[in-house]
This record gives C-alpha cells, sequence and structure tokens, in this order.
C-alpha cells in the first residue's frame, strides 16, 4: 500500500518535470532568441570567476551553519540579487560594484574559512548586502537584445545551481577531514577575492 | 520502487526528455500544431514560460495550503482563465497592463517562497486574479493574430490539467525538506519576476 502510494507520489513529480521541461525557450530561440536569453543569462553568473566563487561560498557557508541557514541564504541571495538587478535595469547607479564583488568573495570564503556562526539576521543580512552588487552587475551587462525572462529564468537558475554545487560540496561537513577541507576551500575562495580586490582597486 | 514502478517512473522520465527535445514553433507569441486551434491552444501554455510559470506557481502555492485550497484554485484558476480569454479575444487588445504578468510571477513566487498560511479563500481569489489577467492577455493574442477563440479552450484545458498535477504534487508533501525546495523554486520565480519588472520599468534608448 506504502508502495503503492510512493510510486503515485514520484509518477505526479515526474509527470509535473515532463510538462515543465516542455516549456522550451531552447526551441522558441531558433525564430526569437529566447535560447539565446537563455543561456546568455545563465552563462553570465558561471563566466566569471569572482560571481562563482562567492556563491559557492554562500552554499558552502550555509553547509557550515546547517538548517535553517542552509536553505534560508539560497533563498534570500537571488531574491536581493534580483534587487540589484531591478536597480541597474531602471538605471539606478550602484558605486564599486566590482569592489563589492571582490570583497564577498573575500569576506564569505573567510566566513567558511573560520567557519563563522554569527546570528542568522547577520548572516543573511551580510549575504543579501553582497548579492545586490552581484545583481547589479547582471542587470548592467544585460546583452541588448536578450530575451528578458529567459535571460532571467537563466541567470537565476545559473546562480541558484552555484548556491546548489555550495551545498552539495559543503555534506562534507560531517566528516572530521571534510570540516578541514572546507576550510581550506575558504581560504582559497578568500584569497582570490584578494585577487579581485587588488584587480578591481588597481 | 518495484520492478513495474521502475519501468513506469523510466518510461516518464524518457518521455519528458522526449518532449524537451522536441523543438517547438511560435508564431507571434502563439504556437502553430499543424493539428488545429485547440492543439495549438494546448501547446501554447506548456511551451510558453511566461504563462507556465505563473500557472505552475500558483498550483504549488495552492497545494501547500492544502489539498481544499488546491481544488478550489483548479476550478477557479480555469474558470477565470477561460473567462478572462473570452473578454480579451471580444475586445481585440490587451485589457490589462502589460506588468501585470509579471508582477504575478513576483507576488505568486513571493508568497510561495514565505510559504504562510493562506485560507481557501485568499487563494481563491489569487487564482481568479491570475486567471483574468493570463487569460486575457491570451485572449487578445488569439484575437490580434486572428485564430479561432476554440483555441482558448485548449489553453484552459491544458492551465486545467497543469494545475491538477502541480497542486497533487505540492499537497502530498508531508517531509520538510521538499517544502523546502518548493519555498526556493519560489524564491526564484519572486527573482525572476523582479527582474522581468525591471525589464518593464528600464528606460528605452
Amino acid at each position: 500500500m506504502t508502495r503503492h502510494v510512493l510510486d503515485a507520489v514520484r509518477l505526479q513529480w515526474l509527470t509535473l518535470l515532463m510538462v515543465l521541461v516542455s516549456a522550451t525557450p531552447l526551441s522558441a530561440h531558433v525564430l526569437h532568441g529566447q535560447a539565446t536569453g537563455f543561456l546568455t543569462g545563465f552563462g553570465h553568473p558561471i563566466s566569471g570567476l569572482d560571481h562563482v566563487l562567492a556563491m559557492i561560498a554562500v552554499g558552502l557557508w550555509g553547509a557550515q551553519l546547517g538548517a535553517p541557514a542552509v536553505w534560508l541564504l539560497p533563498v534570500t541571495f537571488p531574491m536581493v540579487m534580483a534587487i540589484g538587478g531591478f536597480m541597474a535595469l531602471v538605471g539606478i547607479p550602484l558605486p564599486a560594484v566590482e569592489i563589492g564583488i571582490a570583497a564577498s568573495a573575500l569576506l564569505l570564503g573567510s566566513m567558511v574559512a573560520f567557519e563563522a556562526r554569527p546570528n542568522l539576521g547577520v548572516a543573511g543580512t551580510l549575504v543579501g548586502v553582497f548579492a545586490v552588487f552581484h545583481g547589479h552587475a547582471h542587470g548592467v551587462e544585460l546583452p541588448a537584445g536578450a530575451n528578458g525572462l529567459t535571460y532571467s529564468i537563466g541567470f537565476v537558475v545559473a546562480t541558484g545551481c552555484l548556491h546548489a554545487v555550495g551545498i552539495l560540496f559543503g555534506g562534507a561537513y560531517r566528516w572530521t577531514a571534510g570540516k578541514m577541507v572546507l576550510r581550506l576551500t575558504g581560504v582559497g575562495i578568500a584569497a582570490a577575492g584578494v585577487a579581485f580586490f587588488w584587480s578591481a582597486v588597481r | 520502487m518495484s520492478g513495474i514502478g521502475a519501468r513506469r517512473t523510466a518510461m516518464i522520465a524518457g518521455a519528458a526528455i522526449g518532449i524537451a527535445l522536441i523543438p517547438g514553433r511560435v508564431e507571434a507569441h502563439l504556437v502553430t500544431t499543424g493539428l488545429g486551434p485547440i492543439y495549438d491552444g494546448v501547446t501554447h501554455v506548456v511551451s510558453t514560460p511566461d504563462d507556465l510559470i505563473p500557472t505552475v506557481m500558483l498550483a504549488l502555492l495552492a497545494g501547500l495550503n492544502g489539498a481544499a485550497a488546491g481544488r478550489r484554485a483548479l476550478f477557479a484558476l480555469t474558470a477565470a482563465w477561460l473567462a478572462g480569454g473570452g473578454a480579451g479575444f471580444v475586445c481585440g487588445q490587451p485589457i490589462v497592463p502589460s506588468a501585470a504578468p509579471v508582477m504575478s510571477l513576483l507576488a505568486l513566487g513571493a508568497l510561495t517562497a514565505a510559504d504562510r498560511r493562506l485560507s481557501s479563500l485568499v487563494v481563491t481569489g489569487i487564482a481568479v486574479t491570475a486567471g483574468l489577467v493570463h487569460g486575457a492577455l491570451n485572449g487578445a493574442a488569439v484575437a490580434a493574430a486572428g485564430r479561432e477563440a476554440i483555441g482558448l479552450i485548449g489553453m484552459g484545458s491544458t492551465v486545467f490539467v497543469v494545475t491538477a498535477i502541480a497542486a497533487a504534487c505540492a499537497a502530498s508533501l508531508r517531509a520538510a525538506w521538499p517544502r523546502l525546495v518548493v519555498r526556493v523554486f519560489g524564491s526564484w520565480v519572486a527573482a525572476i519576476g523582479l527582474l522581468m519588472l525591471g525589464w518593464e520599468l528600464r528606460p528605452v534608448g
């Protein structure tokens, strides 16, 4: 009986998945540039090492902090990042965007390296502030002619995937050796942040 | 999972991948399948993220608020979509602001991410509003493209099926983590909605 219920639930979700994947921006893009928008949007967060490292650091830090931070930080980041993107799209300037992005890699990497455990509000605020810089950079660098919806879908999904990579990798936190590996990864991200910072202020 | 269940799951997964690989043809925001207006309408909803994402989000939101809210939303959304579609078709031009679908993405995503318990009445009201907005835009697009109004029946049918599946999925969730996954999905949709709002408001030129 229980097995039948489980099968039914799995079938429901698979059917929903089937419907969702049938919304094919890829096919539409052949005629209207929608896939160009999706692929451009998806490629944007993963094309810059500064973005990639900062977002993976969010996932790693969430995994170190455990519930509820492990899901709250990745929920916070895209929503606040969208505020930064919104500001860029409507023409509200944000000073020192590159420095902010570099600082995000430096500070978030340091949080992972030191296994910092501030309260949830502080952690959320820190992640949220940096998310604005990342979102603004995405909004400003939006290519002309890209499809707005599919570009947005692509770049939010890519951001979420990077967080997921961090959280999955952060699963190593349950082992003693894994904790050390995570902290060393944090050191590496912070060191890269220093390099980004130097490049931004030079 | 039993052997039969595994085979059935694998078949559906294969079908999903197959459908994902089928190239769609979009013409003036409407799909032409070559199978007639009803099938054009059926295909339009599942191949248009602007309509599919809000439909799925509303269904997930309703499902998270319980089976009763899901059932009400199922019929309310479909009926409102058809009513809005009829009104949009008769008017022949968009009768809702172009930013309205964007606002529905933002609102539905934010509500799902928040996962606050809503009464069935509120969920029904949201379903009616979303259905009227998206239906009206679809109806106007059908009229503007010189298509037959019967295509709206196809759209309504797809909205009904998609809502039924997604709401059932969400209502069946018992453990905490799958609900969290749905909330994360909601936050993504809210972020997409906010970006789209910026897109709508951005200075031209």
